[in-house]
């Protein structure tokens, strides 16, 4: 049992970039706005919350960092795609190209540096009483963090007048905006936000779960969080169970090169991948449900006139 | 007073040739700016990023060498690009071009196989290989509606790791002292070089070639026409009974066969074998080189050299101001961050506006 313990905390942990990156970019899709530079984002809120957590020493001032870089990343994104009107999916794999080749330049001299990293709870007699135990309190706090994020995007997506709003921006614009809301600042906060909660997720990997830096160590991540809500039809439980599915699925190809299976560690290493392009394949086959689900307006870009 | 966007009633054709030259402008003063906040002195970091790599005749040899790729890559990509199908994961298709070309190489080994028929069979399997790995997205994008963004760079990752395998496994070098890579491949089995003294091999001419039969595609064509239509405005193509599917199938295959040619290309040319990584980044490049040359195979001829003149600045910067080679993805980015700021200029015009009217 206590194994199953392990395993549980390991798939929520091997989860969590998705989960922080995913529901960022689900209020950004809410809002109408397709940005594929998730990758980018996290990447950059990697590399910033490492240097951040190298340079004093604090972790979770690394991760602030982090947030805050991946934030600034995504104005780039705001200003091109939102003000001057370009074309989202161009201007969203720019940002992605941009952040990988930034990262890279700015994490140049921490590539072997070793940091104290944010640690998994150890709470006396909480932590390490039973298998109830293991499961509420051992995890790293920053899953706990995601969690709270999951919480928070749920209620105000459904729960607060602005969350309505910004539905009703992504699915009409040009309503909203006869009706008197102001359509480009809410998707600027929008973008925004999803750039820093990529940032976080960045910041998880790079000083939580791995704790390093290395270059494009997100590894596709970015990419599979866009899949993700595909995948999620953009709901946010749904977001937060295929999370921790591809959190399970990356565990199983660790656990079973760990177990020493015949199967060359590259041949493993691509399940995640091929399990994301399966999934999508799947869920993307109703082409209806897609369709009434995905936000009217992704990608298209809105000029208040 | 604040400045306004106003709708152009058509597209400035003006705007759509300066748009590429500003972003080039913006993106050499964003790198001035750079350079300057590095505590390097920006005259000889431009001297060092622009000038020196093209001073020597090897240097320019270098400059058409790394276009070739981009330019055949971009090429390919157009073609879908235009018809809005976004195949990304060029850079898989190519290393599943050099998987096949490769494996070819290998598998004629020492065996005398004349290069007539060696090279060309190559390239042939390069291309076919590059199609079949764009034919999945473009095959999971008709029949399950799969977004072919994502499913293309997935495939990306899977691409790198299987060649990855390959070299550290089943094609590694048995006398290579343990080194993953593979077998040198015989002469019969490199690109001709086209100029001495540099490493300009023949890739540049089918690169060139692809070039022109690409352009016929696309102006002398019905297919092409389709194309066009369906990106400038879906729903009329749809009305005019266009088929969809056929574009995803042509643009996803072009561009599959252009990143496997390249492919090809790199492992029979400069490389001569197979290595882990067989492309610094070409696939994603060609990309930027697409845009910056307007989709238009011209435009893609000039922005594939200055996308490669920003490789070789990019290694001339690490040799000669101990400056990392990423500089460059940075400044690829630039270029398409300042590229499709400017674009706005396209379809819209700047206007100073007195105050807010008072009424909407």
């Amino acid at each position: 049992m206590d194994t199953c313990a392990q395993l549980v905390i390991l798939t929520l942990a091997a989860g969590t970039p998705l989960v922080f990156a995913a529901l960022g970019e689900l209020v950004v899709e809410k809002a109408g706005v397709l940005n594929l530079g998730v990758e980018g984002m996290m990447l950059t809120g990697a590399v910033a919350s490492f240097i951040v957590t190298a340079d004093t020493h604090s972790p979770w001032l690394g991760v602030g960092a982090g947030a805050l870089a991946g934030a600034a990343l995504s104005l780039v994104f705001a200003v091109i795609a939102l003000t001057l009107l370009a074309n989202q999916v161009a201007t969203g794999l720019a940002l992605s190209l941009f952040g990988v080749g930034l990262s890279a330049f700015v994490g140049r001299g921490y590539i072997s540096v070793v940091i104290e990293g944010i640690k998994p709870l150890s709470i006396p007699g909480l932590s390490d009483a039973a298998i109830v135990g293991r499961l509420l309190f051992g995890h790293n706090p920053m899953v706990y963090l995601s969690l709270a994020l999951f919480v928070a995007v749920q209620w105000f997506l459904h729960r607060t007048r602005t969350g309505l709003v910004l539905r009703a921006v992504g699915e009409s614009p040009a309503s909203a905006h006869a009706i008197g809301h102001r359509v480009i600042a809410l998707r600027y906060a929008a973008v925004l936000f999803g750039g820093a909660c990529a940032g976080l997720g960045g910041a998880y990997m790079a000083v939580a779960y791995t704790p390093s830096w290395a270059e494009g160590m997100t590894a596709g991540r970015g990419w599979i969080a866009l899949a993700l809500l595909v995948f999620a039809t953009w709901k946010p439980w749904r977001v937060l169970a295929g999370a921790y599915l591809f959190g399970g699925v990356t565990l199983a190809q660790f656990q079973a090169q760990a177990a020493g299976v015949a199967i060359p560690s590259q041949l493993l290493a691509m399940l995640p991948y091929v399990a994301t392009i399966v999934v999508l394949a799947i869920i993307s086959r109703d082409a209806t449900t897609i369709r009434l689900n995905a936000p009217a307006s992704l990608g298209r870009p809105f000029h208040p006139e | 007073m604040r400045i306004a966007l106003e709708a152009r009633r058509e597209a400035s054709r003006a705007a759509i040739l300066l748009a590429p030259l500003l972003a080039t402008l913006a993106t050499l003063v964003a790198g001035f700016v750079v350079f300057e906040a590095l505590g390097k002195d920006p005259v000889a970091a431009f001297h060092a990023f622009f000038i020196r790599p093209l001073a020597t005749r090897y240097g320019v040899g270098e400059l058409l060498l790394k276009a070739s790729p981009l330019m055949l890559i971009a090429t390919g990509l157009a073609v879908g690009y235009r018809a809005n199908v976004w195949n990304i994961g060029a850079e898989g298709q190519l290393t599943l071009g050099a998987i096949a070309g490769g494996g070819l190489a290998l598998a004629a080994g020492d065996a005398q196989v004349p290069s007539a028929l060696l090279l060309p069979a190559m390239i042939v399997a390069g291309a076919l290989c590059g199609m079949a790995w764009a034919a999945i997205p473009a095959w999971l994008r008709t029949r399950f509606n799969a977004n072919e963004i994502l499913t293309s760079l997935m495939l990306v990752y899977v691409a790198n790791l299987f060649l990855s395998w390959l070299i550290h496994g089943p094609w590694r070098d048995p006398d290579g002292y343990n080194f993953p890579q593979s077998k040198l491949f015989t002469d019969a089995a490199l690109l001709p070089n086209l100029v001495s003294g540099t490493r300009l091999n023949a890739g540049l001419l089918i690169a060139l070639a692809v070039v022109a039969i690409e352009w016929l595609f696309i102006r002398r064509s019905v297919w092409g026409f389709e194309m066009r239509v369906a990106g400038l405005a879906p729903a009329a193509a749809a009305y005019a009974g266009i088929s969809s599917k056929r574009n995803v199938w042509l643009g996803m295959l072009a561009g599959g066969a252009c990143a496997g040619i390249a492919g090809v290309n790199e492992a029979a040319g400069p490389i001569g074998q197979l290595l882990p990584t067989m492309s610094p980044g070409y696939g994603f490049a060609a990309i930027i080189v697409a845009f910056v040359g307007r989709l238009h195979p011209v435009g893609i001829v000039f922005a594939s050299l200055l996308m490669s003149l920003l490789y070789l600045g990019g290694e001339s910067a690490q040799v000669n101001l101990a400056l990392p080679s990423a500089v460059t993805g940075l400044f690829q980015g630039t270029l398409l961050f300042f590229l499709l700021a400017a674009d706005v200029l396209v379809n819209y015009r700047l206007r100073a506006v007195r105050a807010r009217p008072a009424a909407r």
